[in-house]
């Protein structure tokens, strides 16, 4: 047996992939949705919409559940957040509007709201009902840059309110990382293409694919040429793990392979190893994880430098991390990757705690382990290169990413941004609610013109 | 254990709870089930004269469904039994043989001539019933051939029929009241000054329980077409109490047993009709919507409730709170309580703070609190109207208080702004 064959792990049959990228929740049929809807308050000034970022009036849409008005509950949902079909999905709800719901403090179970949510766009959808429609046209033109989550939920605002939008994305298809980068089993059956379309049924959304800001077109000449500009373009850095050997075969980006994951044809041809380490503890750590546990890995340890409580990954997650088979070893950070025949072999690990200033710090002991694949996952980062800064007006960073007002406004004049690239929460609904927001500002900036 | 035996009307029974006269108790086989599972007795589903049988529609109740809570109110457009009179009359012999302890009253609802009653109480007696409950109350139907409520709603005609059937029969006379009249102690009284050993109240309400928005019909819909039901279950029960507390309070009614019909499902509703005055409760929804065995906790809670408060037997609460049913006037307007919530209970919905800030005073804060919602109450501006309350999710978390005002009580009679206020002594 070689090298290869010993650290790939067993290739899953075609039936076995399909279940384990299959969608993970189990939609709420109109039954229990009813059952689950009665179950609501109707409180006021509700805190589930106080805790969701893009103020969903989720009393509102539960009670249009509840009397069957199905249609009004999407429609109430989509005002608000024109991807709440990916939100009822990939939301972490747990921290979010679930967390805040009443019925959380009384009897901790919260409303399913995320189920409730997206047994509504899903009504819609389903039916093939489009429920914008567009102002009369402005004759102004925005210019918006990255088809994620933000530029998508600008786009859309700005269409709906009569301007004329043109997008510019880097990558051949439209959805950003929820088509790139979201764990498949959230968003299985093609559903960020699906919703795209959705989006782009407005019309008076013009995409130009494989256009990339600082390579194909500059931000100077879209302030030239388009009344507004929205930037939308999230996070294009990888963290480095600052380590020797970093590159060697074996070490990857757990973006970049959740990324093949998600675009191949065939997750059967996709190369996993027997035992996987990842190194992180947020969303990303926790979505390889599980992602390399149903592609058939033997084990799999996810190792961080802090506790469970300093992770990024919501306890939620940890549980489906848990639930999957996945090990979760806190208080530990990497010192060094070992390599046999120019190949990764393990990983050498340092106990970690805190001081009394609590300051990390190494607690002397170590210990490794085998690994045939290691995964970092420790963060993305803002690439500013693209905006071409350094011409005569810089646009303003502020904790290396881009600085925005309340209004999603930069500090060049008719520029806008929003997103993983403006400092912020990274989660899908809160670049839909720079996108809205932003389109707001730009309309009353364009209007008032 | 308390004693739950009771004596209505001189018909005994081992606990107060009796299927009313529907069609829980329409045959043998589930009066037995009945007596098996533990009810006291039964009210027979109503029989009618001899000759061909009655017919019903399928297609016969609707429902009215709250908050997911199925059955809060039921309807339905049935008739009196529609088996032949002699099977039902056998079967009552036959139960009464093989249950002697068992209550076993069996209602009737003929033409209103003397004539049809001599004969039908002829037969009844034959069959050592412990009673007879004259239905004058069904709303649909038998109402447009001049029986049931024809007969309920006009107090001349249930005097007259009381009268001939305690002349033509030995037995106990029930009269069954309909609720679908401006002032039951017009039909109240009238079955006292006929003889009545007792009346049970209420029968079904005249309802249409909903209407079909796809057949554009009312419910039950019967081939696309639907009529007025009688309505009936929990959603009825605020209604019944008030009927029976009219009687219980009205001195030409005195002395008058009274058995309570209308949504009692548990032995805290039966609790409440036996306070109001009833000597017997008669339940139908309730075992149509869960079968039987809900007599045991109605049985088992009814004598926990007895014991915890001291009493060995039922007649010890029968009417207890008939003496603080009065009238607005007589209500002491320096009452003052004001509304509590326990923060530590609160869970935060601002139910109330809409209510009373909508439709109320305006008296409850919506407060941030260290980034913490946060509701209070301003004493000065509650009423102490109870909205809060009731519009509250958790339990307890909102209660009234009393705010001692130091004024002696003062009645609406005595009040300064009646212009017809009564001279303080
Ligand atoms: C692995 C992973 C899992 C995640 N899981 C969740 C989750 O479960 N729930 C959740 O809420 N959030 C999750 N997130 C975060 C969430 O996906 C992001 O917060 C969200 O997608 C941000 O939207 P965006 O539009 O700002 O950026 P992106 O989604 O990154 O979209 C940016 C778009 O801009 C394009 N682009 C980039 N540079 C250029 C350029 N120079 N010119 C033109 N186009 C460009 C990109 O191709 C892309 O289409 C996850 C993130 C990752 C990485
Ligand atoms: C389907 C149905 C049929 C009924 N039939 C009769 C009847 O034949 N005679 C009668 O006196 N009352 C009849 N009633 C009325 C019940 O006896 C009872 O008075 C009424 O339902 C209120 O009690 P509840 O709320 O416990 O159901 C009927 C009720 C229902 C639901
Ligand atoms: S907090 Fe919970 S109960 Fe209240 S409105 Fe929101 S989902 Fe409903
Ligand atoms: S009791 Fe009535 S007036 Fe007082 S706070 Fe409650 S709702 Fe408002
Ligand atoms: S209704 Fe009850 S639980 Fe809700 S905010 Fe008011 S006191 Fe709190």
């Amino acid at each position: 047996m070689g090298d290869a064959g010993e650290s790939a792990a067993r290739r899953l049959s075609a039936d076995e992939l399909a279940r384990n990228f299959a969608d993970i929740h189990v939609p709420l049929d109109r039954e229990r949705s009813l059952i689950e809807a009665s179950r609501c308050y109707f409180c006021y000034d509700a805190p589930c919409q106080q805790a969701c970022p893009t103020s969903i009036d989720i009393p509102g849409f539960i009670r249009k559940i509840s009397t069957d008005n199905v249609k009004g509950a999407a429609v109430t949902i989509l005002n608000e957040n024109i991807m709440g079909g990916a939100c009822a999905r990939v939301c972490p709800v747990e921290v979010l509007c679930e967390q805040a719901c009443v019925r959380e403090s009384q009897e901790a179970r919260p409303i399913q709201i995320g189920a409730l949510q997206r047994y509504a766009t899903d009504w819609l959808f389903e039916r093939k009902l489009q429920p914008f429609t567009r102002a009369p046209s402005t004759g102004k033109r925005v210019a918006v840059v990255g088809a994620g989550p933000a530029g998508l939920a600008c786009a859309h605002r700005l269409a709906m309110r009569g301007h004329d939008v043109t997008v510019y994305e880097a990558r051949p298809k439209a959805g950003g990382l929820n088509e790139y980068g979201i764990a498949a089993y959230k968003v299985p059956d093609d559903f960020a293409q699906a919703e795209v379309a959705f989006i782009l049924g407005i019309g008076g959304i013009k995409i130009e694919f494989g256009k990339a800001l600082g390579r194909d077109i500059s931000l100077s000449n879209l302030r030239r040429d388009f009344d507004a500009v929205f930037l939308g373009m999230g996070l294009a850095g990888v963290n480095a793990l600052a380590l020797e050997g970093e590159d060697m075969p074996g070490v990857m980006d757990a973006v970049g392979y959740i990324e093949r994951l998600r675009q191949t044809a065939d997750k059967g041809v996709l190369e996993i190893g027997r035992r996987v380490v990842v190194i992180g503890g947020g969303n990303t750590a926790i979505d390889i994880a599980v992602q390399a546990k149903r592609l058939g890995a033997e084990d799999v340890t996810i190792v961080y430098r802090r506790g469970p409580d300093h992770m990024g990954a919501t306890w939620h997650e940890q549980e489906l991390a848990q639930t999957n088979g996945v090990t979760i070893k806190h208080w530990a950070r990497p010192l060094r990757i070992v390599a046999h025949q120019d190949r990764l072999k393990e990983v050498e690990f340092e106990y970690t705690q805190l001081d009394e200033q609590g300051r990390l710090m190494s607690t002397g002991d170590r210990f490794s382990l085998l690994a045939d694949m290691l995964f970092k996952a420790i963060g993305q980062s803002f690439v500013p290169s693209p905006l071409g800064n350094g011409a005569a007006e810089p646009l303003e960073l502020a904790n290396g990413r881009i600085q925005v007002n309340a209004d999603r406004k930069t500090s060049l004049a008719n520029v806008w941004a929003g997103g993983d690239c403006v400092p912020g929460e990274d989660l899908t609904v809160s670049a839909i609610q720079d996108g809205k927001l932003a389109a707001e500002s730009i309309d009353r900036n364009l209007r008032s013109a | 254990m308390a004693d739950l035996r009771t004596t209505f009307a001189s018909i005994k029974s081992p606990n107060p709870f009796w299927l009313a006269s529907a069609p829980p108790s329409d045959k043998a086989y589930n009066v037995v089930r009945a007596f098996k599972a533990g009810w006291g007795g039964v009210v027979w589903k109503t029989l009618g004269e001899d000759g061909p049988p009655i017919v019903n529609t399928a297609s016969r109740y609707g429902a009215l469904e709250v908050g997911g809570q199925r059955m809060v109110g039921f309807t339905n457009i049935e008739l009196i039994t529609d088996r032949p009179l002699q099977v039902n009359l056998d079967e009552i012999k036959q139960v009464k043989r093989d249950w002697p302890d068992r209550a076993l009253i069996v209602s009737l609802m003929v033409p209103c001539e003397e004539e049809s009653w001599k004969r039908i109480l002829k037969r009844v007696e034959e069959t050592n019933a412990d009673g007879v409950e004259l239905n004058f109350g069904c709303p649909h139907g038998m109402s447009e051939r001049g029986m049931g409520a024809a007969v309920g709603q006009v107090p001349e005609y249930v005097e007259m029929v009381t009268r001939w059937c305690k002349q033509l029969t030995r037995m106990p006379v029930l009269v069954k009241l309909t609720p679908n009249v401006t002032n039951i102690l017009g039909s109240a009284r009238a079955a006292k000054r006929g003889g009545a050993d007792g009346v049970s109240l209420i029968n079904t309400v005249n309802s249409i329980i909903g209407v079909d928005l796809d057949s554009m019909a009312p419910y039950p819909v019967v081939g696309g077409k639907g009529t007025h039901g009688g309505y009936c279950g929990p959603a009825v029960k605020p209604i019944a109490l008030h009927m029976i507390s009219e009687i219980g309070r009205d001195p030409e009614c005195a002395g008058l047993p009274i058995s309570g019909i209308g949504g009692i499902a548990t032995w805290r509703d039966a609790a409440e009709f036996h306070a109001l005055g009833a000597g017997t409760v008669q339940v139908c929804t309730a075992a149509m919507h869960y079968g039987f065995k809900i007599i045991d906790d109605m049985v088992d809670g009814l004598s926990n409730w007895l014991d915890a408060r001291g009493h060995d037997r039922l007649d010890a609460i029968v009417g207890r709170a008939l003496p603080n049913v009065t009238d607005w006037q007589h209500l002491d307007l320096n009452y003052k309580i004001v509304a509590r919530i326990d923060q530590d209970a609160c869970i935060k919905c601002g139910l109330c703070h809409i209510a009373c800030e909508d439709t109320s005073h305006q008296s409850i804060a919506a407060l941030k609190a260290n980034g913490e919602r946060r509701y209070e109450v301003i004493d000065q501006e509650c009423v102490g109207c109870n909205l809060c309350m009731y519009a509250c999710p958790v339990t307890g978390c909102i209660s009234m208080v009393e705010v001692p005002t130091g004024r002696k009580p003062l009645t609406w009679l005595e009040h300064p702004n009646n212009p017809l206020r009564q001279a303080a002594e």
